[in-house]
């Protein structure tokens, strides 16, 4: 999960960084760059959800 | 033969030069406000780990952190993708070789990036609180100082991608952060999310159901005063940052002064007034918490907002940070004792987030796309700084465990890794905080 959780907030910044490249339009630019937002919110979900367990040694 | 003029003899460099002179002052805050936040028998580790790593990051960044950071205008890499420049890197010679420190505009970026460096690599030591190995730190900071934070510099001071949002697609003037809100502030506090999940909590810290104890800081006198002297040092952070990187007028330097105070002020009195109500009493961790971030939250464009716009970013940080302290501890499980992720990331991100809003330049309205070249910077943080950080400190884990043993960390950092404690002539009292 951690591993994914990782790939997914590269993966959304991937999706901003070629949103400016490829798109022209305002509007599709905005869109894109909230979706790449959203699937970063995805991995720091998956990060914050792998970290929930507690180690044994910290009990 | 007629002497050159350098920039330091200029009025606007003058005052760049001797705010630049305060900002280890900031340092100085940030290290005394994690050492009171912490247990008396960790006190003098924890000033040390402080003074260590921004001798780390100060050498580490001179070898090879400004190599890659470089400043606006000078050697870089850069990728031409359908005729836009995409500055990625900049391609100075390792030890500043060849680079004159004459008092120029660059010279002064240079001496600015060392600085932040160090705060930036004092912004994880107050989350690790009590389990962080002293060189398991310096390793750690040498990663922060040569690799992680000098890129995300480069991209937004010196003339990367981040700062030509503006020249190549017409987002506003590209990324503000004179004063680092999100290279300094937010690239530490993601730092010390990162380091805080790597290490975990502290030894009970969470009960066997997961219900947090609360383990108080030793010294809010530490806390306090370190408020005072961080104050001080964003001052001169905020100052020569705008000068630097937003060309402002010296005079703007007022501004400066009145919008980073009343930034810090409202947020600190909203932690105040917030404890107040939920608890019945002030907290004075939270309120210095509330108050250093509103710090953080001044420095993206300090000199480009009114003061208007400075009380109510203020007060949003305050907030912000007072409550999800709270929530960190509870929900999430992360174990930061002095507040450095809410303090310096969240605070950090709203900083950036409020410029593109607030800002305004002299004779025009926000200009268009500000906004989004803002969230850019913070899409950017989260999902490249992040997971950058993430790994790099997972694989230096992997090589060399970054906890200390559970036996060291139930004699304190102070004994186990100083030999002695910070207050030898007190007594050493049980963990009286802890339920058993």
């Amino acid at each position: 999960m951690k591993l994914a959780g990782v790939l997914f907030l590269l993966a959304g910044w991937m999706i901003v960084l070629s949103a400016l490249d490829l798109l022209r339009s305002n509007t599709a630019l905005i869109a894109f760059v909230l979706a790449g937002i959203a699937v970063e919110s995805i991995g720091l979900i998956l990060l914050l959800r792998s970290h929930l367990r507690l180690p044994e040694e910290t009990r | 033969m007629i002497p050159v003029t350098v920039f330091a003899e200029t009025p606007a460099g003058a005052i760049c030069l001797f705010s630049l002179l305060l900002v280890p002052l900031a340092m100085a805050g940030l290290a005394l406000i994690a050492t009171g936040l912490g247990r008396s028998r960790s006190a003098a580790h924890a000033m040390l780990a402080s003074l260590c790593a921004v001798a780390v990051a100060s050498i580490v960044y001179v070898v090879c952190g400004f190599s890659w950071s470089g400043f606006a205008g000078g050697p870089a890499h850069v990728w031409l993708l359908r005729g836009k420049s995409w500055n990625w890197i900049a391609a100075q010679p390792f030890f500043l070789r060849g680079f004159v420190l004459d008092g120029s505009p660059a010279s002064l970026a240079a001496v600015f990036g060392m600085f932040g460096a160090g705060l930036a690599a004092i912004i994880p030591l107050s989350a690790t609180m009590d389990r962080w190995r002293l060189r398991a730190i310096c390793a750690s900071t040498a990663l922060l100082a040569g690799c992680t934070y000098p890129i995300f510099a480069h991209w937004a001071w010196s003339g990367g991608w981040l700062a030509q949002l503006g020249v190549n697609y017409g987002l506003g003037q590209g990324l503000f952060d004179s004063g680092g809100a999100g290279t300094i502030q937010v690239v530490g506090g993601l730092t010390a999310l990162s380091m805080v999940w790597i290490l975990g909590p502290r030894r009970d810290k969470y009960s066997a159901e997961g219900m947090p104890t609360a383990i108080p800081g030793h010294s809010p006198v530490y806390v306090v005063f370190g408020c005072f002297l961080a104050w001080v040092g964003w001052l001169g952070l905020n100052s020569s940052g705008a000068i630097l990187f937003q060309h402002i007028l010296p005079g703007k330097v007022a501004l400066i002064a009145v919008n980073t105070t009343l930034s810090a002020a409202s947020a600190g009195m909203m932690a105040l007034l917030i404890t107040r109500i939920r608890f019945g009493r002030p907290d004075a961790s939270i309120t210095a918490n509330g108050w250093v971030g509103g710090l953080v939250a001044s420095s993206a464009a300090t000199a480009l907002l009114n003061p208007a716009s400075s009380l109510i970013i203020g007060i949003i940080a305050g907030v912000l940070v007072t409550y999800t302290v709270d929530w960190f501890e509870m929900w999430l499980k992360v174990d930061d004792p002095g507040g450095a992720i809410p303090a310096h990331a969240l605070a950090g991100i709203w900083g950036l987030l409020a410029a593109g809003v607030f800002a305004r330049f002299p004779g025009q309205s926000s200009p268009d796309g500000q906004w989004l070249a803002q969230v850019i910077g913070v899409a950017t943080l989260v999902g490249f700084v992040l997971p950058l950080t993430y790994s790099l400190n997972w694989l230096l884990d992997r090589v060399y465990p970054q906890r200390v043993e559970s036996d060291g960390e139930r004699q304190g950092m102070d004994l186990h890794e100083l030999g002695a404690g910070a207050y030898p002539e007190f007594v050493v009292h049980s963990d009286e905080f802890i339920q058993r």
